[in-house]
């Protein structure tokens, strides 16, 4: 039924929000843990 | 008591006397703001019935984006000549160079909302059906309520990147319900259809809240590095 | 505490699954809406997540304001105790009980408002000094992002029941706009700012922004009784075993939550402790070149 199209698109947006939002910690991570590996290595 | 307030008169009329002489800002607003009504002027067909409903709503956004480009340079002559750093060392108290600012601009925004009116009435052949004078404690009431915030805002703008931007993204969200209400009273004012008496009340409330609110925060922000 | 964090992550994947189900499979079917409304079982859990990480944030912006001195940390502590006491108390006042909404136990009210000074005095003892900071950071990113989903799916549930996307005087879709709008603010300043005092002025946009939510929600409210609106999401009273559900979505979707801020939380630490660490290499820097006798114990480029 044409309605539960909605209802899908609604969920599935939540999960891409959310997993769009858990990327971009998984990346800042990564950068900050390159950071403190130069750091670490310019002692 | 008493220093305080010849405090604020003396900050007040020595901004008043530097904008008389130089009367840069206000020649840029004022034409600015005939070229905002102008512009506006073609978005709909003044002749229409419906007119009225609308004109409160785009009057109000007029104003609003009048004021922000007046706000926004509220501290930048102060931060030129470093009057700022001489305010922060000084003894006096921080509220009186905010209520001296926010009164300053009040004044500058009333008087380009007086000039711009009668243009808004001509262009779109405006006439009240409601009580006509009750729009005078709506302007006063919704212009103070954009002045407080945006003077507070424009003093937080100051210390970051993009100045310019930073104070309508900071103000426009906050100041939401000050301009639905004056939207929402100007129109049943004009419509005659509805009273604006909850609006008023709204924005009373509304300027009461945020002028405790800015007068209690305003040192934080002056001292800011 | 590292164990923790991958049971924790583990048993809240389990709880997300076990809520899909139940939205799905065991609600019953809305005599009205048909399926479609199954989205309230996303949509309003969160948006109470949202408004709870939303709240936490005031209440750490209080508290980092009043940080300052030990005179006005003291009189917010008197402020926060006396207004719990008198909102619990004023939930048993007839002349009160009238401005409850119908359907709310008034001693459900009463918990609602215990929850403030009871939040307060929890985060003051549990983030201490610059933690108040950083968990005002995270709550309000976190918040920022459930607050977009709570936007985005609301409309997507308008459309096919209301055949309208947005309803200007829809109070709680337009409140909760708003909302977004002033924490969206709140995250730009902290990113455009490069003064010593940010953490200050967020502090004191959030306290704004706290202000302003109720005059928002009166002013749409009286908007509506002029201009009548359908209310998106639904009112009245609800049926038990959807309520059920609905209960069972939030608290999947709060451990979820709480996966999350910790996360951001612990983002936030590191980089606080790289930037210093930067900070204090470049004053070592600054050291041995102008030949100060510092014990470094390092060698410099």
């Amino acid at each position: 039924m044409n309605a539960v199209k909605f209802l899908i698109a609604a969920y599935v947006a939540t999960w891409v929000i959310h997993g769009v939002y858990l990327g971009s910690l998984i990346r800042r991570f990564g950068r900050l843990r390159q950071q403190a590996k130069e750091l670490g290595k310019g002692k | 008591m008493n220093s305080f307030w010849s405090l604020v008169s003396a900050t007040l009329v020595k901004d008043i006397r530097v904008e008389w002489r130089s009367k840069d800002a206000l020649n840029s607003m004022l034409f600015f703001s005939l070229l905002v009504v102008v512009i506006f002027s073609f978005s709909f067909d003044p002749l229409a019935e419906e007119s009225r409903h609308i004109a409160g709503g785009l009057i109000w956004v007029a104003f609003l984006f009048a004021s922000v480009v007046a706000l926004n340079q509220t501290w930048a002559r102060e931060l030129r000549n470093q009057v700022l750093d001489a305010y922060r060392v000084s003894p006096a108290p921080a509220n009186a160079l905010f209520l001296a600012k926010a009164v300053g601009n009040f004044l500058f925004v009333s008087v380009l909302e007086a000039l711009m009116a009668p243009l808004f009435v001509v262009f779109y052949n405006l006439r009240a059906l409601g009580p006509a004078w009750q729009l005078l404690p709506i302007a006063v009431f919704g212009t103070w309520a954009l002045v407080v915030n945006g003077t507070f805002f424009a003093a937080m703008s100051l210390r970051t990147r993009s100045r310019e931007i930073m104070l309508p993204l900071l103000l426009f969200p906050v100041s939401i319900p000050a301009v639905i209400a004056m939207v929402a009273g100007t129109t049943s004012i004009l419509t005659g259809e509805e009273s604006a008496h909850f609006w008023l009340v709204l924005l009373l409330t509304y300027d009461v809240v945020f002028t405790t609110a800015c007068l209690a925060l305003f040192e934080k922000i002056l001292h800011a590095e | 505490m590292k164990k923790l964090f991958p049971i924790l992550s583990v048993i809240t994947a389990i709880l997300l699954v076990y809520a899909l189900y139940q939205a799905l499979v065991v609600a019953p079917t809305d005599a009205q809406q048909g399926d479609v409304y199954r989205i309230i079982y996303y949509h309003v859990p969160s948006a109470w997540t949202a408004f709870l990480l939303f709240f936490i944030n005031f209440i750490a912006s209080i508290q980092y304001l009043v940080s300052g001195k030990p005179s006005t940390k003291s009189a917010a502590n008197w402020v926060v105790i006396v207004l719990g006491v008198v909102g619990v108390g004023a939930c048993f006042l007839p002349a009160v009980q009238r401005l409850i909404p119908a359907g709310m136990r008034p001693s459900a009210v009463a918990t609602t408002v215990l929850m403030i000074p009871i939040f307060y005095f929890l985060i003051g003892k549990l983030f201490p000094g610059e933690n108040l900071d950083v968990l005002a950071v995270t709550t309000a990113e976190v918040g920022v992002v459930f607050c977009t989903i709570v936007l985005v799916t609301g409309p997507i549930w308008a459309r096919p029941v209301w055949g309208i996307w947005w309803a200007p005087g829809d109070i709680r879709l337009t409140s909760t706009l708003v909302l977004w709008l002033i924490y969206v603010a709140y995250l730009m300043l902290r990113r455009f700012s490069n003064s010593a005092q940010t953490q200050m002025m967020a502090a004191a946009l959030a306290v704004f922004g706290a202000l302003d939510v109720p005059l928002v929600y009166f002013s749409i409210w009286f908007f509506r009784t002029q201009h009548p609106q359908p209310v998106i999401g639904g009112g009245g009273s609800m049926d038990p075993r959807m309520l059920h559900v609905l209960v069972v979505s939030w608290t999947a979707f709060l451990f979820f939550a709480f996966l999350v801020c910790w996360s951001r939380f612990r983002l936030e630490l590191l980089h606080r402790e790289i930037e210093e660490a930067h900070a204090m290499e470049s004053l070592a820097g600054a050291g041995v070149a102008a030949k100060a006798s510092l014990p470094l114990g390092r060698s410099s480029r």
